[in-house]
This record gives C-alpha cells, structure tokens and sequence, in this order.
C-alpha cells in the first residue's frame, strides 16, 4: 500500500512537470508569434506586397516627327495582332485550325505558337498573328463564335509614311540590344523599340517620352486579380524638322535610276530643306522585322542603298571646288578680277603634262570665263600661284574638310589635303603637281555632297558661316551665325561667275537653265575621274564614259543655289558615275530648284 | 453540493442522466467554439463560400460531437477492461492496410468511411494510450522501475511504430513515440532512462538519416534553412512566415489575406490553416487560438489531478498529451520553429480523420472526468 501511495505521489509530479513544460512550449509559441507579427511585421508586410503587386512598365507612345508643313514623317501606326488566350478555348487544336481558314498561318509560325501556348500558363495571351488589316481583323470578329480564345489586341508600331524617301535621315527603330541596357527599367521591356540610327537615335531622349507603370494585384500563379494603381507617364515630344515633304520627294524621284543625293539648304540659316540618298530603303521593313531576303538585297546591292551618300559618302569635288580655289585666289590677291591666262588645252609642268577637259583648248580665260566654261589651265595657273596651304585654308573657311555637326551618325570628314597632311598621311613632301590637280578639285581631295551643300550656302549668302541643321533655328541662334573672312566683293564676282556657268552663253550648265518668275539659278558643275587614264590610253584615245561599265564612269556633280539676286536656296547634287556634271547633275539639281521656288518654302 | 455528489456517487453506478450533467461543459464549450473558428476560417479559405470545405466540416463536428458524448457516457470500466483487445484489433487494422497498401491499393493507408477516411494510425494513438494506462494500472512502483517491467510496453508502442513510419508517416508514428514517452515519464520511469534513451537516439541520428526518404530529408534540411531552396520545399514555410508577419497585431481583416487568398500559401484549409487565421486576424486571433487551446489542455490536466483511479488518470494525461502535441507540432511548424511535418491543426484544418480522433479523445477524457470518484482499484482488474 505504501508503495501504491508513491506510486500515486510520483505520477502526481511527474504530471505537473509535465503540465509545465506544455504551459511553457505554449507560451513559446505566443512568443514566436508576437515576434514574427509585431517585430518583424514591417519587414514581411513588403514582402506580402512584393508577392502580390506586380509592377508592369506602360510604354510611352513615341513622339511624332513633322516636316516643316505638319506632314507626318515618322509615327505610329496601330497595329492589330490576334492573340490566343488557352484557358478561354475547349480545344486549342480547333481554334487554330479554324483561325487558319481566316489568316494563313506558316507551318513554322504554327510550330512557334504551340510551344509558346505550352511555355505560358493557360491564361497568357500568345501572338498568333500581328500587323493584321482592317479587313483580316473584321473577318476575325465576325466569326468569333467559331474561335473561342482569339482576342484583338492594339497595339502601336512605329511607321514612316514617306518610307524610302525619308529612311536617310530619320533612320529607323528596333529592338533594344544588350549593350543598349542600362538601369532604365523600359529598356528590357519585350517589344519596346528605340531609335537605331538617324535622327530617331539622335533625339532619342527627347522622342522616347517617360515611361509610365501600372501596379496590379497578381495570384501566386501570376493571373492578374485587380489593377491597384496606375501612373500613365509621359508621351514622347513631337517636334517638326525644316524638311519639306514635298521638295523631299520630288528630288529623290529627280534621280530615276541613279544613285547618289541631293541636299537643299536655307541659304540664310542652312536648314535642311531636302537630304536625299538614292537608291534608299524602306524603314517601315527594319520596324517590322525585316526578311533574310530583303535584307541580303539591300546589303549587296552595288548601289549600296544602306549608305547615306549625303554624308558619308566622299566624293572628290573636280570642278565644283573651283569656287573654292577662285576665292582663294582673289582674297590672296594672286589673281585681279581681270587677269586672264590662255589656255592651250594642256599645260606641262617639269615632265608631266596637265590637260584641260576641253582639249582644243579654252583660249584667254578670265575668272569669270574660267568659272563660266570651267576651265581647268585657269585653274593649273592659279593654284600654282597660290599653292595648297592657301586652297586648303578657303576649302576649310567654306567648310569643306570637317564634320558640319549635323546631328546624325556616320558623318564623314572627307579630305583637304595640305603639306603635313601629306607628311603625316604618307610620310612624303608635297608635289607641286599635286597642288595642281588640287586646284581641279582632283587628286587627294574628298568631300560629302552635305559639305558641297555649305560650301554652295556660304557662298551664296554673302560669306555667313551657316551650319546644316534639321531643326528650326530660333532668332537668337541665325543672330549667332558670324561672317566669314571673305569680303563680299570677291564673293560677288564668283557668284557673277557661277551666274554665267547656267545663265552664259556656252555656260557649262546652261542647258538647265530657268527662269521662275524672274529667279534664275547659279552654279557650276563639276565630273570627277574614278579611275587613272593611263598615259597609254590617252595615245590610244580616251574611251568615252559612257562605253565603259557602270562602276568606271565619271561621277556627276553640280552646285548651285537660287534666287541668284536673293539668294534662297542652296543645292548639292551628286550622281555617282553619273559621267557628266552638266548633263546629268545639272538638270536635276535645276529641277530641285525650280520645285523649292514653286513651293515658296 | 460537492458533499452531496460524493455521497450519492461514491461506488455507485451514475445514471445517465447523472452522467450527463456531470459532464464538463466549459471544457466542451472551449471545444466548440474552437471547431465554430475553424468553420470560420474555412469558410474565408474558399474565398467566402460554404463550399466545399466549411459546411462539411461543420456535418463532421456534429457527428464528431455525438461520438465524443456517446464515449463519455459509456461505462468506465468497459475502457479498462477492452482495452486490450482494442488494441489487437487496431493493430490487425493497421497490419491490414499496410498488406493491402503493399498487395495494389497504392500508397492509401485509410478506409473510406464517406465522411471520414479512418486512419488505424490515429485510432492507434488512443488505443496505445489506453493500453499503456491499463498495464501501469496494473504494476506495482517497483515493476515500474525496473527494466524488465518497461520491455512489454515498449514493444506495444514499438511494433505499430514501425508500422506506421513503414506507411510512410514519420509524423504520425513519432507522435505516437513522443505520447508513449510521457506515459513513461508520468508513471515515474526515471531520469536516467530519459538520458540513455536520448543519448541513444543522438548516436542513431547519423544512421537513422540514411533510411529516411528523400522528401524528408529535404523537409528537415529546408526547415533548417529554408532560404536555402525559396521555389522548391522552403517555398512553404517562407510564405507561410510572410503571411503571418505581414497580418500584423490586428490582421488584415477577415477574407482579405492576400498571401492566402492569392494562393501564395500553400494548403491553406489543412495544415497552413493557422497561418491563414493569423494572417486576417492578426496576433490577436493567433494568440487566441493558442489560449484556448492552452484552456483545453489545462482542463486535461485538472482533470487527471481530480480523478481518482491511477488508471484514468494515464488515460487522461496520455490523451492530454496527444492533444497537446498536435498543437504544438502544427503552430510550431508554421512558425518555422519545426520542420513541416504534415501535422494538421485540430479541430481547425479541415479533414474527418484527425477530427474523429480527437473527438474521441476529448469523449474518453469527460468519461474519465464523469467518473472521478470511481476508484478502480487494481483488484478491479480481474473482476471478470
């Protein structure tokens, strides 16, 4: 009994220990709880927040570009995709086999579309098909009923309505590369498009607009529940360029088949009126994705349709420069407006023999007639008198030989060539043959047409250095533009001289002359060699150009501005092996003119 | 009044009516409402529906309700004298579904019952409880403390064990450990027994770790570091650790916990479902639950104090203990305190199973309470 009586007492506190470590375990609890929802709560709280919003980036819609009248140059277009919701359809296979009766599907645009449909959960929308038409799309709707899970979604594309004809200068948009990624959350947006090349990437920052986000109320599963608060961001900045739509078209059809440009400048401010790169390509194929063939033809094409010829491609002047050289001359005093030289048809120097185009010879040649009848022994004298430090110097005042500053890529420099140029170039002393041939515009010499384009404005408007520039330029900004170191009389007789290039009898250019309402152009031409005749050749006869390939002929420039009293418009025109400057180039640079004046931009 | 029970009582068989009245009803009150809770948070489970979990459960607690008074009712000494033979009949139940589980009904270890899938694991717990009680009933002090005395009931506790971490249910068959060692305990197994046996336990570790399956070993090595896999198993307990603190002192109000709601906690009517309660009720509801759950186990206790015989007394503290370890196992588990084990809460997780059990349970420790002042001596075990 004794023993039953301990047994009772043992079990008695053993019992109560036992009743204390479950009071104790309980109270635990308690205290894991108040630590995890009174100390911790905050920290939780954001990450039941992180769970539960999901932040998605709105685009914002890219800012319209204008040309100068409110034509629409670069916008974007709605654009109209089928998308597949899974869950909303009995049978996937149905619906896309119904779907196909209304827009033909490839069988490898199938392929992708079921392995997207399997990638997703069932309530993520998949592309089947976008850039659809009005047409495709009411075909959709009206048989919605025998497609379950086919929705219209809108979305907006970038789309350049002038295509071709803007494609140089606006560039293009696409997709964002990896390098182009930086903290900018937008950038890794699928299907967000940045400009890639033109002034779509130059004023990027100003078009892109600020991107706006929308935050919602997601389930472990990503199914959206609600949408909790929304911040619409900014739209992209519109703005006009000084391109005139009109002018823009009709110059790059000025060309036909040729390939080469064509700029128009605002003599006064050197807005850019028309930059015209021939052959072109249509952005609106980059925007869409563009095909392994279309893209392959644009890249072998010998016409290289890729290259903006305005500023990247460097052509030697020839005879254009002569402007150059003229008033170089006459602000050197190395020539009076008088002064003339006979010219033979060819001239030798040490043991080489120069020739001028026109091998009968030009006779006695002032300034003005040498410019009027292009004639290259004027020109031979006058450069000897000058040598190359002073062409140079009048190349570089005019702006040839350096980047204008336009705001796009890819700008070329070309060359000027000089003493230490040459030095530092090919380590040699400077030829006086090579300021000969320097004076014609030939030898080392490079430019782009957009210089040609400056060179031809500075001259025109009296000797004010203006720059080319696609934006409007503000009162303060044409107040800035500072006058060159030219006096105006000895611009005023190159431009007498350029006058009597179209409007002189026997003027190099003066089959394209015009007469608009009294304004009457001015210019001077210009052919340039692509090749070296050999001395061989030249006993056996010259080939004409035109028997020999494409890619060997002469290439064709012409410059020349009007109204020539009220000088208004600059132009520049280069037809790549386009064999004659006044034949080929003059007539189209005429017509450009003749188009500006009509339009009175 | 307590005189007047105690003379009218004293060796005499209750009515039933008697018996009725006698029953402790703050005790039943505490466990329905606890049961009203849980129909409450399912209910917010399903989004505010009735269906299909928080209208079942309520037909389940009714008919658990009546199950568990019918057990308090019964005759006493029917406990202690069937106990024997309950558990040879649980035990071939449990081999039973084992063979049946091995012969081709996949890995199913209950009986359908409609309502209810009877687990032979959970009636186990209560027979093994019983068992227990009826063999220290009937030992003397010295039997107890001795070593032979303990190889008997250590194998009953052992075998279904096996059997049931064979199933697998690690949870269960530990529970079932843990709940025959605070028997022991109880009964006055000494200390140093204690310590051999988790001396023992610390050396099987490494070797024990080898036999277990794969999705245990990540559950312990995930409870240990949850962060250490956030997608895969840790998943579970980091959402279940962001719902409760992000439900704050007050909670985020009842049916918009998001973290549940938006389905980032997972099984979030049965073994989650605290998480969920505390989540749209706050500390405030957590600390509640946790209260009268602490009320429904101090009732245990108070109950084994005050009863009379030796036998119900282990009856009472092996139940208790059960109960308790339940609640433990599931709160501290979704606290991240241990590793998710797959322990519902109960009365609260939906589920017919661990509701029968301990329904029952709470039914056997009244029947114990009605008749505190039975004393059934140790000559009462050979009476018939």
């Amino acid at each position: 009994m004794n023993r039953d009586n301990d047994k009772g007492k043992i079990l008695l506190s053993r019992t109560m220990f036992l009743a204390i470590v479950n009071f104790i375990l309980l109270f635990v609890l308690i205290g894991r709880l108040y630590y995890l929802q009174v100390f911790q709560a905050l920290k939780y709280k954001t990450m039941a927040d992180e769970n539960r919003i999901s932040t998605r980036i709105l685009m914002p819609i890219r800012g319209t570009v204008y040309d100068r009248n409110g034509v629409v140059l670069a916008g974007n277009e709605q654009n109209l995709s089928a998308m597949i919701v899974a869950e909303q359809t009995p049978s996937v296979d149905d619906t896309l086999a119904e779907f196909k009766k209304y827009i033909t599907l490839s069988e490898k645009e199938e392929q992708k579309i079921r392995k997207e449909i399997k990638n997703h959960r069932k309530f993520v929308p998949v592309k089947l098909k976008d850039n659809l038409s009005w047409e495709d799309v009411s075909g959709l709707q009206l048989n919605t009923a025998s497609i379950p899970g086919v929705i219209i979604d809108e979305g907006l594309n970038r789309f350049y309505p002038l295509g071709k004809y803007t494609a140089h200068f606006l560039g293009y948009v696409g997709s964002v590369d990896e390098k182009e990624k930086n903290e900018d959350p937008l950038l890794t947006v699928p299907g967000f498009k940045i400009g890639k090349s033109g002034l779509e990437k130059f004023f990027e920052n100003k078009l892109r607009g600020i991107s706006g986000d929308v935050k919602l109320e997601v389930n472990a599963y990503g199914r959206i529940m609600k949408e909790i608060e929304r911040n619409n961001g900014q739209e992209g900045e519109s703005f006009h360029l000084t391109i005139d739509a009109n002018l823009q078209k009709y110059a790059h059809d000025a060309f036909g088949e040729h390939s080469g440009a064509a700029v128009v400048l605002d003599v006064h401010s050197g807005e850019i009126l028309a930059f015209v790169s021939v052959p072109s390509f249509d952005p609106n194929l980059f925007t869409k994705g563009i095909s392994h063939e279309d893209w392959n033809e644009l890249l072998y094409n010998e016409k290289n349709p890729l290259v903006n010829k305005v500023i990247a491609g460097r052509y030697s002047p020839g005879s254009t420069f002569k402007i150059a050289v003229a008033l170089a001359a006459l602000e050197n005093n190395v020539v009076a407006k008088d002064k003339s030289f006979y010219c033979g048809g060819a001239m030798t120097l040490g043991n080489h023999k120069f020739h001028c185009w026109k091998h009968s010879g030009h006779g006695h040649q002032n300034i003005i007639q040498a410019l009027k009848n292009s004639c290259d022994i004027y020109f031979y004298e006058v450069a000897m008198l000058l040598g190359i430090e002073k062409i140079a110097d009048m190349a570089r005042i005019l702006g040839l030989g350096s980047v204008t500053g336009i705001s796009l890529d890819n700008e070329q420099k070309g060359i000027i060539p000089d003493k230490e140029w040459k030095l530092k170039r090919y380590g040699e002393k400077w030829q006086q043959g090579e300021t000969v041939i320097a004076g014609i515009g030939q030898g080392y010499v490079q430019v782009t047409p957009l210089q040609l384009a400056v060179m031809t404005s500075r001259v025109a408007n009296g000797g004010y250095a203006v720059t080319p520039s696609f934006t409007k330029l503000s009162l303060k900004e044409k107040a800035k533009i500072k006058k060159l170191p030219i006096s105006s009389k000895n611009i005023e007789i190159v431009k007498q001289g350029m006058f009597e290039v179209v409007n002189g009898a026997n003027g190099t250019a003066s089959s394209s002359a015009f007469n608009v309402n009294g304004a009457k152009m001015s210019g001077k031409t210009g052919t340039t060699q692509v090749r070296r005749i050999s001395l061989k050749e030249r006993q056996s006869g010259i080939k004409k150009d035109e028997d020999l390939p494409w890619n060997l002929r002469n290439h064709a420039l012409f410059v020349g501005f009007a109204p020539h009293d009220k000088p208004k418009y600059a132009v520049a025109v280069v037809v790549e092996h386009g064999s004659s400057g006044s034949g080929v180039a003059a007539p189209i640079a005429s017509k450009i003119l003749q188009k500006a004046l009509e339009l009175n931009i | 009044m307590s005189r007047y029970y105690e003379q009218r009582f004293k060796g005499l068989n209750l009515s039933l009516k008697d018996k009725f009245f006698n029953l402790n009803f703050g005790y039943v009150f505490c466990i329905t409402l606890l049961a009203l809770i849980g129909v409450v948070v399912l209910y917010s489970a399903a989004n505010g529906n009735l269906y299909p979990w928080a209208i079942k459960q309520a037909i389940r607690f009714g008919f658990c309700f009546c199950i568990m008074i019918v057990l308090a009712l019964v005759d006493i000494k029917i406990y202690l004298k069937y106990s024997y033979i309950a558990y040879f009949l649980v035990l071939l139940l449990l081999i039973g579904v084992e063979v049946a589980g091995h012969v081709g009904m996949g890995a199913q270890r209950w009986i359908d019952l409609k309502f209810f899938k009877l687990q032979p694991s959970e009636l186990m717990k209560i027979a093994m409880v019983l068992v227990l009680a009826k063999y220290f009933h009937g030992c003397n002090l010295q039997k107890i403390e001795s070593i032979k005395g303990l190889i008997a009931p250590a194998l009953m506790a052992l075998f279904p064990a096996t059997l049931i971490i064979l199933q697998p249910d690690l949870g269960t068959a530990l529970m079932l450990l843990f709940t025959t060692m605070a028997v022991f305990f109880a009964v006055g197994v000494q200390w140093w027994k204690f310590a051999v046996l988790g001396l023992g336990a610390l050396i099987a570790t490494p070797i024990a770790w080898h036999f277990l399956h794969q999705y245990q070993k990540n559950r312990i090595l995930t409870f240990l570091n949850p962060e250490n896999d956030p997608l895969g198993t840790g998943y579970h307990i980091i959402q279940s650790k962001i719902a409760l603190g992000s439900g704050g002192v007050f909670g985020k109000g009842f049916l918009s916990g998001t973290q549940s709601h938006l389905n980032f906690l997972p099984e979030k009517h049965t073994d989650f479902i605290f998480t969920m309660l505390s989540e749209e009720f706050g500390l405030i509801g957590g600390v509640l639950i946790i209260l009268l759950n602490l009320i429904i186990i101090a009732y245990g206790y108070i109950f084994a104090f005050r009863t009379t015989s030796y036998f119900a007394k282990l009856v009472i503290i092996g139940l208790n203990t059960n109960y308790f370890l339940y609640v433990f196992i599931n709160i501290a588990m979704v606290l991240g305190l241990l590793p998710v084990v797959g322990i519902p809460l109960p009365l609260i997780s939906y589920g017919g199973t661990v509701m029968l059990s301990v329904m029952a349970s709470f039914g056997i420790i009244l029947c114990m309470d009605v008749n505190r002042h039975i004393n059934l001596g140790r000559s009462s075990l050979g009476d018939d």
